[in-house]
C-alpha cells in the first residue's frame, strides 16, 4: 500500500482492515501516536490525513492508500507547539499531547480561543484541565516570528479530507 | 482492541457500478465508509460480519447538489463536507447545526450522512433533521433505483427497509418553508451521545417535529404537530407530546428526564421560531 508518511513516500504491507493506529505503532514503530479509548472519544490517536485530523483507531489501513499521513513524529523535535506545550506545562502524563498538537496544527495560524476550544473538542485531557493547553497554543502563536506558519504540514484544513490530491510535503524544516 | 483482524476481508470497488455488482454477487458483504461506528464495534469485539465493502474511495457519492426541487446529499458526504457546504447551509441550516454537534472534528471528518442512516442508531443526530425535513432516501441495487420516505426507512431498532443488495446512494431534501430548529441535549457539547435530540420546522401549514433517543427509531410526532396546527396552546401541545412518546431508562438518561426535557424542547422550539 503506497502513501505518503511524514513527507516521505512509503510502501507498507499490512492487512487492509488493520487499524491505521496499529500499522503506525507496530509496523512502522511510530509510537508517538497513542491509543486512548479505541472508540473515537478521546482523540489521543489523532493523526492528520491530507491535513485533516482523524482518529487513527477508526481507520482501516486500506483507506490511507494514496493519502498523506502526518504523525507527531513528522513535526521533528523542535516545533514551536512542542516547546510551548513544555513551557506552559500543557502536558503532564503526555498521552493526549501528540493528538492535541496535531489537532491544533489543523486549525492553521492564529486561531481564536473559541476556535481552539472547538478544534480540540475531540481531544480529552484528564491531567491539565485544558487551561495550560490553551495557554500553550496561544503562546506558540504569539511567539513565532512574523511570516512563520505553524501550519506548514500540508494543512488544507477541512476540505482536504475529500480531495485525494497529495498534500504538500510535510515534516517541514521551516522554523521560527 | 478486542476484535480480531485476521478473519476479516475487504473488497475495494473502483466505481459505484462495481460496488453494486459485488453486493449482488455476495449480499453478505457489509458496506463501510468512514468507520466511525463500525470500527468502534471492531474495537469492542462486537463487529457483525466478516466481509466488508469499502465505499470510502467512491468520491462521486460525496456530491452535494441542488436538482430541481431537492437538495441531494451524496451518502458519502462527511459531516465536515455538510458543515462547510453553502448549499446545505442555505437549504437546511438545521442540518449544519446537527452536523456540528456530532462527535468532534475527528469524527466529523470521517463520519458520513449515509453511514449515520445505515447505522440506524436511535440517537443518530442527523436523523431527526431528515425526519423533520421530509427527506427521501435514494437506494439502488445493480438493476434498479428506488426512493423511500425517510420516515418509512426504519422498521425497528437498527433495522430498515434497505435490502442486502442495495446501497444508500443519497438523501434528498425538499425545499423547506418556515424556520428550522435543532437542539441536542447531551452531557457535553462534543463527543457525547444524545440523551434527547429534536429537529423541527415551523412550516406555516403546520409544524413538523422529530425526536431522537426517545424510541427504537427516530420519530415524527404527528399528534403533537396536529395539536399545534389546530391552534391548541403550547401547554396543551406539551400534554399531547407527553402522551405521544414513551422513552425508556438507559445508560445515558432516564425516561422521566427525557419526557420532561422533550416538553421543554417543544416549548423552546415554539418560542424561538415564533
Amino acid at each position: 500500500m503506497k502513501f505518503t508518511l511524514n513527507g516521505a513516500a512509503v510502501d507498507v504491507q499490512a492487512h487492509p482492515m488493520k487499524r491505521l493506529l496499529d500499522v503506525l505503532r507496530e509496523e512502522l514503530n511510530l509510537t508517538g501516536t497513542k491509543e486512548g479509548c479505541g472508540e473515537g472519544e478521546c482523540g489521543a490517536c489523532t493523526v492528520l490525513v491530507d491535513g485533516a485530523p482523524v482518529c487513527a483507531c477508526l481507520i482501516p489501513f486500506a483507506q490511507t492508500e494514496g493519502t498523506s499521513v502526518t504523525t507527531i513524529e513528522g513535526l521533528g523535535e523542535d516545533h514551536p507547539l512542542q516547546h510551548a506545550f513544555m513551557d506552559e506545562v500543557g502536558a503532564q502524563c503526555g498521552i493526549c499531547t501528540p493528538g492535541m498538537i496535531l489537532a491544533t496544527i489543523a486549525l492553521g495560524d492564529n486561531p481564536s480561543l473559541a476556535q481552539i476550544k472547538e478544534g480540540l473538542a475531540g481531544n480529552l485531557c484528564r491531567c491539565t484541565g485544558y487551561e495550560a493547553i490553551y495557554r500553550a497554543i496561544a503562546k506558540a502563536n504569539t511567539g513565532k516570528k512574523s511570516g512563520t506558519r505553524l501550519g506548514t504540514l500540508g494543512v488544507k484544513n477541512r476540505r482536504a479530507t475529500d480531495k485525494r490530491k497529495p498534500a504538500r510535503p510535510s515534516g517541514s524544516k521551516k522554523r521560527p | 482492541m478486542k476484535g480480531a483482524i485476521s478473519p476479516l476481508s475487504l473488497v475495494r470497488p473502483k466505481t459505484i457500478h462495481e460496488a453494486l455488482d459485488k453486493l449482488r454477487d455476495d449480499p453478505t458483504l457489509v458496506p463501510l465508509a468512514g468507520c466511525t461506528d463500525l470500527y468502534v464495534s471492531l474495537n469492542f469485539g462486537t463487529l457483525a460480519g466478516t466481509k466488508f465493502l469499502d465505499l470510502w474511495p467512491l468520491t462521486r457519492l460525496r456530491k452535494i447538489e441542488v436538482d430541481g426541487d431537492v437538495l441531494r446529499i451524496g451518502a458519502l458526504a462527511t459531516f465536515t463536507n455538510i458543515i462547510f457546504s453553502r448549499r446545505v447551509r442555505t437549504w437546511v441550516p438545521m442540518l449544519v447545526d446537527g452536523a456540528k454537534q456530532i462527535g468532534g472534528p475527528q469524527i466529523q471528518n470521517r463520519g458520513t450522512i449515509g453511514g449515520n442512516i445505515a447505522n440506524g442508531s436511535p440517537a443518530g443526530d442527523s436523523l431527526p433533521v431528515l425526519a423533520a425535513a421530509t427527506a427521501t432516501v435514494l437506494l439502488r441495487n445493480s438493476t434498479t433505483e428506488r426512493r423511500v420516505m425517510f420516515t418509512d426507512f426504519f422498521t425497528g431498532y437498527r433495522t430498515s427497509v434497505r435490502r442486502p443488495d442495495e446501497l444508500i446512494l443519497a438523501i434528498e431534501i425538499p425545499k423547506q418553508n418556515g424556520r428550522q430548529w435543532f437542539r441536542k441535549v447531551g452531557t457535553r457539547a462534543a463527543q457525547a451521545i444524545s440523551k434527547i435530540v429534536m429537529a423541527a420546522v415551523r412550516d406555516p401549514k403546520g409544524p413538523r417535529i422529530a425526536l431522537g433517543s426517545v424510541a427504537a427509531t427516530t420519530v415524527r410526532l404527528p399528534k403533537t404537530e396536529a395539536a399545534l396546527t389546530k391552534g391548541l396552546s403550547i401547554e396543551e401541545a406539551v400534554k399531547v407530546l407527553e402522551s405521544e412518546i414513551t422513552p425508556i431508562d438507559d445508560v445515558r438518561s432516564t425516561a422521566d428526564y427525557r419526557l420532561t426535557v422533550a416538553g421543554n424542547l417543544l416549548r423552546r422550539f415554539w418560542v424561538d421560531t415564533a
